[in-house]
């Protein structure tokens, strides 16, 4: 595989419904080939429209994208073949077994060898946990075997991009942990991983890249450390007597100061401070240290600095 | 680690499509429409309707009163003709079960399927994995089209075949005489009553086209399927009413009883014609706009 150009590239990506609701706005997207990728946006901000455009399902009002270099939705019958997805949770067939629900997608695809089928089935059961409730009913089913055998229909062959929209949804935190390894396996195997994701630690624990999507408008993209460092780090003090380490921390040019028990949290100032200078200080004044120290920039400060807001559901 | 592990860790080979591989889905979709319960639950009401005719016309006749009153009266047009024929003939058992069932349990079954052919996967959220797959909006749509039409034939097949066996099993078989009053051999009806089934599975294509099309239309499968059904009812209750006669050659049900025209001596070709031709129209107009609506359709459950 030559390693041209991106494997998901956007120019001005735009979506509006017929309602005239605007739900994906000039989107520049690019996700590097071998990147782990995590698309990020609180629930309605367009995530899933990005994702059905470039899979072909929805025509885009105006702007360009391209799969693996391929233009979309174009080129879909030489390249969706290339790609893996789970697209908004599973939907498989109640009344057939896993496998049968499996056999069946595979047979959709036309660059599927049926002789190869069974085998190439049965090894996607395994590889997500599976083989043992293969021949049971998809209708009972729990949630998260649902979730398990929708990924197991986007490795039914050796993609060269998986496109996985909340794959962790509705796992038990051992599952969660399961898929999460399975990503990364993946991604060693040399597989570009886009993922989407309301969760900001799951995003931070397999990603490499990511993408922050806020009202259908990408608001960053670039390497995850890159995200986390531009939200400097916060400073916590904790302490029996929060009150007094609040006025000395203010003095200091310490600023968005929270108190929560005994712990005081705040933003340090834009001039360089020493740390050790300010401690000294508290210890000066009476106040009585018991811990000390910034906390590490998350990608969740990072959103919230972008977005200026928590991360609920846009209106 | 087993021989299937191998498999998917082969070095990706650039894949193309073969044009034997992309059968695969027709097969899948046959496979999933006639394996489905549902689907079964209709023909074993299907298989019934001959099998009930069966026994009604032998209990109203073992008393040795008069045949064709009663027979439970399904038909109409020239179906009861059938009727009082089937205690001298059980072959008349398949002629009356196909013209008891055509109006209304045939097509009924046809739009259950085919509305909810496309519509209901849509609802499960099974077409976008089937699109992104990829099966090709074209090629899905001919699958299930071809399935729709396989229910077609099949659902005739076997309201035709219970209907044979249970008029051979209840009633005499001999030669047949036929509407216009000649006698022919068994074999030669045998050869008509084939042909009388292939007609009547031809004549279910305008409403499996039009329950396609209505596929396309919503996400839901139940809608679909109502509406299709509603549309049969509706088109032959408009065939019913005298003052509507300038539409009812449009009609899809107008020439449904013409399978009859079979049974006679010559065959009277003329509504059989225009039948055919009128469920061609169907299937050429609602399968291009079905096509239209679908390939251009967001997808967005």
């Amino acid at each position: 595989m030559e390693e041209t150009g991106a494997a998901v590239e956007t120019r001005g990506l735009t979506k509006r419904y017929r309602g005239g609701q605007l739900a994906v706005d000039g989107l520049d997207l690019t996700v590097p080939r071998g990147s782990v990728f995590g698309f990020l946006g609180p629930n309605g901000s367009g995530k899933t429209t990005t994702i059905r455009m470039l899979m072909g399902l929805i025509e885009p009002t105006s702007g360009a994208a391209r799969l693996l270099g391929e233009p979309m939705p174009r080129a879909a019958r030489g390249v969706l073949p290339r790609v893996g997805a789970l697209i908004e949770g599973p939907a498989l067939y109640p009344y057939l077994t896993g496998r049968d629900n499996l056999l069946r997608y595979d047979a959709a695809d036309p660059t599927a060898d049926p002789r190869t089928r069974p085998a190439r089935v049965a090894s996607a059961l395994d590889r997500v946990g599976l083989a043992a409730a293969a021949g049971k009913k998809a209708r009972a089913y729990s949630l998260g075997m649902k979730q398990r055998l929708g990924l197991a229909a986007a490795l039914l062959q050796p993609r060269e991009l998986l496109v996985l929209d909340e794959p962790t949804n509705g796992l038990d935190p051992q599952g969660m942990r399961e898929i999460r390894s399975l990503v990364r396996e993946l991604a060693g195997e040399g597989t570009t991983v886009f993922l989407s994701s309301h969760l900001l630690d799951e995003i931070e624990q397999v990603c490499t890249h990511a993408a922050v999507m806020a009202q259908g408008k990408l608001i960053t993209q670039g390497t995850v450390a890159e995200l986390a460092a531009s939200s400097r780090g916060r400073l916590s003090v904790t302490t029996p007597d929060p009150a007094d380490a609040v006025r000395v921390l203010k003095e200091h040019g310490v600023t968005d100061l929270v108190v929560l028990d005994e712990r005081v949290l705040g933003e340090l100032p834009q001039t360089p401070l020493e740390l050790a200078d300010l401690n000294a200080a508290l210890v000066r004044e009476g106040v009585r240290v018991r811990a000390f120290g910034t906390e590490r920039a998350s990608l969740e400060d990072a959103f919230v600095a972008l977005t200026g807001e928590g991360f609920d559901v846009a209106g | 680690m087993s021989r299937a592990e191998a498999g998917t860790l082969e070095a990706p080979a650039p894949r193309r499509p073969r044009p034997l591989w992309t059968l695969a889905l027709f097969r899948s979709e046959l496979a999933i429409t006639f394996r489905r319960w549902r689907t079964l639950a209709l023909l074993g009401v299907l298989a019934a309707v001959p099998i009930l005719i069966g026994i009604a016309v032998k209990i109203e006749t073992s008393d040795g009163g008069g045949v064709g009153q009663g027979g439970g009266g399904g038909g109409e047009g020239e179906a009861p003709a059938f009727f009082s024929q089937i205690t001298n003939n059980g072959i008349f058992l398949l002629f009356a079960a196909l013209a008891a069932t055509l109006p209304v349990f045939l097509p009924m079954a046809i739009g259950v399927i085919a509305g909810d052919s496309i519509a209901g996967e849509a609802g499960a959220g099974t077409l976008r994995y089937l699109l992104v797959a990829p099966a090709g909006r074209t090629r899905l749509l001919l699958a299930k089209f071809t399935a729709v039409l396989a229910f077609c034939l099949v659902a005739t097949l076997v309201v035709a075949v219970t209907g044979l066996a249970t008029g051979a099993l209840l009633f005499p078989l001999g030669d047949i005489t036929l509407i216009s009053g000649t006698t022919v051999s068994f074999g030669d009806g045998l050869v008509r009553a084939l042909g009388v089934a292939a007609v009547v599975a031809l004549s279910l294509v305008g409403i499996a086209t039009v329950g396609v099309f209505i596929s396309t239309l919503t996400n839901s499968g139940i809608a679909a399927m109502a509406t299709t059904v509603g549309l049969v009812i509706t088109a032959q209750i408009l065939d019913t009413i005298p003052q509507l006669h300038a539409i009812h050659p449009y009609l899809f049900p107008h020439y449904w009883l013409s399978f009859a025209d079979l049974l006679r001596d010559p065959v009277y070709w003329d509504d059989l014609v225009k039948n055919l031709g009128l469920q061609g129209l169907y299937a050429a107009v609602f399968g291009s706009a079905a096509w239209a609506r679908f390939t251009a359709k967001d997808i967005t459950a």
